[in-house]
């Protein structure tokens, strides 16, 4: 037994592989046991309760270890690309590319929202384009790994992929837009007079087993906190599934209720949740038959914008780059919203 | 004595690790006055890019996330 808890500082490559094997099969085994489980029950085969069960029989399991294995994963990615790496590959980049790149490393550097000042304060310091480090700061909350699993699992491929490439869009578009207006004068004074820093990149001697350990650390983290939201966004979507009738929120958000987008992105502007805590409403809504672009233009609203984030940046930023900000990404968000409902 | 500085802005993360380190050093019986700096503009003379951050007698030991206990444990041997 010991020998075992001890693989993955001992033997790390032996521990992924047997894992990845024994995570595979798991997966594999979802279906078939969900069925056993349900069959076993004193509920007729067919029936709305039946399919109700089974729904949450199989959609719980299934998206808890896909999120599981995700988040470890990415906890160990996560520890190749820490903040400051992450700086040094960002100072002295031109605009364009340095957007584009921007908001694809806000998917793999590890971020939480309270870090966001530092972290503002730390790129511009060394010299990172202000667009560059606001293409940044909007990918990082909005297109994560937590996020994409959760709209795979629940909503498909195609969901996930559409969520991801107009979310990274929004970043790249909406920081360019605000480096173009050249709005540096707009910083708090201080933060215009912090001395500039060199950026720089500290040893980095993890080893294998080390980045297993974060990955851990971040499945205790990560999937600790968002479980409930999941049950509950799960169960949701199961009694749903049987019960509400589909087209109950059609007329209300579905696609020719032209004023639906900007209203779900007016309401989600100001409110405050991560990507898990507003998927229970993401499956209520959508399942309740409101069309895709409209629940996605507010879920990305919710995460990438909120009050406490408004309140936070207010330190470093003058009103006047925190309006513009916040209308450019708002604006993004309302186009994806559209085409999202326009192609679909 | 040490002196121990959690740098962040009151999130709960900056709590928890003041509050670990407090109970590790009680542990251990290493006195040492802890201090929270909590204005941003202090936070950023330390050069940090994410928080909490905790320095130790005026050096960096850690910046994001809650540190690991043993992590903590090993500032105090």
């Amino acid at each position: 037994m010991n020998a075992v808890l001890a693989l993955p500082r001992s033997r790390p490559r032996v521990f992924i592989a047997s894992t990845a094997v024994l995570w595979f099969a798991a997966y594999l085994a979802l279906a078939p046991l969900a069925d056993a489980l349900v069959g076993m029950l004193p509920v007729a085969r067919g029936s709305r309760l039946f399919d109700t069960i089974r729904f949450f029989l199989y959609d719980t399991p299934k998206v808890l270890l896909l999120l599981t294995g995700v988040v470890m994963v990415m906890g160990m990615v996560n520890s190749y690309f820490t903040p400051e790496r992450t700086r040094v590959m960002l100072a002295g980049r031109a605009e364009g590319v340095g957007n584009v790149m921007a908001a694809l490393l806000g998917i793999v550097t590890p971020f939480c929202s309270c870090s966001a000042v530092p972290l503002f304060i730390g790129f511009v310091q060394a010299g990172v384009p202000l667009g560059i480090t606001f293409s940044f700061l909007i990918s990082a909350p909005m297109v994560n790994e937590v996020a994409l699993t959760l709209l795979f699992g629940l909503f498909g491929f195609k969901v996930a992929a559409l969520y991801l490439g107009l979310g990274l869009s929004v970043a790249i578009v909406a920081g360019w837009v605000i480096g173009r207006v050249r709005m540096e004068a707009y910083l708090e004074d201080w933060v215009q007079q912090m001395p500039r820093a060199h950026a720089t990149v500290g040893e980095d001697s993890l080893t294998l087993a080390d980045r297993l350990e974060a990955g851990f650390a971040s499945v205790h983290e990560i999937v600790g906190k968002v479980w409930p939201y999941v049950m509950v966004g799960i169960a949701v979507g199961a009694a749903i599934h049987g019960y509400v009738p589909e087209a109950f929120m059609a007329r209300l958000m579905g696609r020719d209720a032209w004023w639906s987008v900007p209203l779900s992105v007016l309401i989600g502007v100001p409110m405050y949740s991560n990507a898990a805590g507003i998927i229970p409403i993401v499956e209520a809504l959508l399942s309740k038959g409101a069309a895709l672009g409209t629940v996605l233009a507010f879920m990305m609203s919710v995460i990438a914008l909120s009050l406490p984030e408004m309140i936070i940046l207010r330190k470093v930023l003058k009103p006047r780059l925190i309006a513009t900000f916040v209308a450019v990404v708002a604006s993004g968000i309302l186009i994806v919203g559209y085409v999202f409902n326009a192609v679909l | 004595m040490s002196n121990v500085k959690v740098l962040g802005i009151g999130c709960a993360n900056c709590k928890a690790t003041a509050k670990l380190i407090e109970t590790v050093a009680r542990e251990k019986g290493v006195p040492l006055t802890l201090e929270k700096v909590e204005d941003m503009k202090d936070i950023m003379t330390y050069g940090i890019l994410s928080t909490p951050g905790v320095v130790i007698d005026g050096k960096v030991v850690h910046a994001g996330g809650i540190p690991a206990r043993a992590k903590v444990e090993s500032w105090f041997n």
